[in-house]
């Protein structure tokens, strides 16, 4: 399968900071990829140069087998959404369309249109007079309507009440059906697009620590409980996740090794083993502190 | 739709199982034609690959068939195959957790299939 966007050793920082620490991965083609981390992970900073708008990194990157900077061939095949996108005074709703049009070769103005109305968005409101949830909206409507072959959308749902979110997520799922592209969701709501998701990549202090299918990961974590000596004794050789106490009793969170023998052998010992949906999985993976230290100990 | 859809397991795997139930309980009949993948999608707000793959795993298996340019339809004998292979699963699932959550709480032999018995007399 064609890689669209293929990422080495991608190191960038800001002063002091190291937002993005050797990261490596690659993004196939028709596919819908999450990319999660808590706040300050660095998912943007992935964005931004992945879509040319950051530069001065080391390690490399290609966009459509090209370095996406300064690169009108790669660019004018990619869609950016992001909730800081700044527009002209002037603009109205029809004119970002406009615009759009004129960027993106495959633009539908009609499905915009429909779209707009769906949302509820007045064409002739000024960008800037328009609320924080309806100028999600419209960044929303752009990703969509773009049909660009590849579409990320950073966190595209700023303000926006859970009925246009849900609306949102109905008409991408539809719409990539019909028109395969590959799409990069950028987010924290993992709960709510985890089922729309074919890949995750989860960064978390700028270093990635998860690439695998999503279907793969369902399922791949389960907890463990039973009293505390027991449990221990069973986690002992396996990479721990969680691990919480109510007096005697221990409740352990532990990543699979993938072929079930483990969840088997852990029920024939008498624990209670539960599954971990994938939103808690990544949860723990990008746990505080203290969680993670706990991987280190067990 | 997204209640029927649990996140802890394959969702491949849940979308399989729900065609073999709604083949098992005649809903979808021999030679009928099954939702597209974009349908399935769509109603369980799921990605469309991850329900190809599901709606795949049972073409695998001979349960269900592709006519060429007009969809997947349900094989003929599938529904007594799949009963078939739900008995056994029956067996594994319930009969075996029963006897061995009995025994945890100190239930007889004798005690759960009178239980059954009294029951199946009620019903």
């Amino acid at each position: 399968m064609s890689k669209i966007v293929e990422v080495r050793d991608l190191t960038k920082s800001f002063g002091h900071v190291t937002a993005v620490n050797q990261v490596s991965f690659s993004v196939e083609a028709e596919k819908v990829y999450g990319l999660l981390g808590r706040n300050g992970a660095g998912k943007t900073t992935v964005m931004q140069i992945i879509t040319a708008q950051l530069f001065d990194y080391s390690g490399e990157v290609k966009v459509f087998g090209e370095a996406p900077y300064e690169n009108s061939h790669v660019l004018s095949r990619v869609c950016f959404v992001k909730d800081t996108q700044k527009y002209p005074n002037s603009y109205r709703v029809c004119d970002v369309f406009h615009q759009a049009a004129l960027f993106f070769p495959e633009w539908d103005r009609k499905y915009a249109l429909a779209l707009a109305e769906e949302f509820r968005l007045p064409l002739n409101r000024r960008m800037k007079a328009l609320s924080r949830g309806m100028l999600s909206a419209a960044g929303a409507i752009v990703g969509l309507a773009s049909r660009a072959p590849l579409t990320i959308f950073d966190e595209p749902y700023l303000g926006l009440d859970a009925i246009a979110r849900g609306l949102f997520y109905h008409r991408l799922l539809e719409d990539c059906a019909e028109h395969p592209r590959t799409i990069i969701l950028s987010t924290h709501l993992i709960d709510e697009v985890s089922r729309l998701l074919e890949h995750i990549l989860v960064l978390d202090q700028g270093k990635l620590i998860l690439d695998d299918e999503a279907e793969a990961l369902r399922g791949r974590a389960f907890t463990v409980v039973g009293p505390a000596a027991k449990v221990d004794n069973y986690t002992v050789d396996k990479k721990t996740l969680n691990r919480e106490l109510l007096g005697g009793l221990a409740s352990t969170t532990v990543m699979s090794d993938g072929n079930g023998e483990d969840r088997q052998h852990a029920e024939a010992l008498g624990l209670e083993v539960a599954p971990v949906s994938l939103q808690h999985l990544i949860a723990y993976l990008t746990g505080e502190p203290p969680a993670r230290k706990a991987v280190g100990v067990r | 739709m997204e209640h029927f859809i649990d996140d802890s397991r394959p969702i491949f795997i849940q979308i399989a199982e729900r065609i073999e139930n709604d083949i098992i309980a005649g809903e979808l009949g021999e030679e009928s034609q099954v939702p597209s993948t974009n349908q399935f999608a769509s109603f369980y707000q799921i990605n469309p690959a991850t329900a190809a793959k599901g709606v795949n795993l049972l073409v695998d298996q001979g349960i269900l068939y592709k006519r060429r340019g007009l969809g997947i339809y349900v094989a003929s004998g599938a529904r007594a195959r799949l009963l078939e292979k739900h008995r056994e699963k029956f067996f594994e699932q319930y009969v075996k957790t029963m006897l061995q959550e009995a025994e945890k709480l100190g239930i007889t032999r004798e005690a759960l299939i009178e239980m059954i018995h009294q029951e199946v007399k009620v019903s």
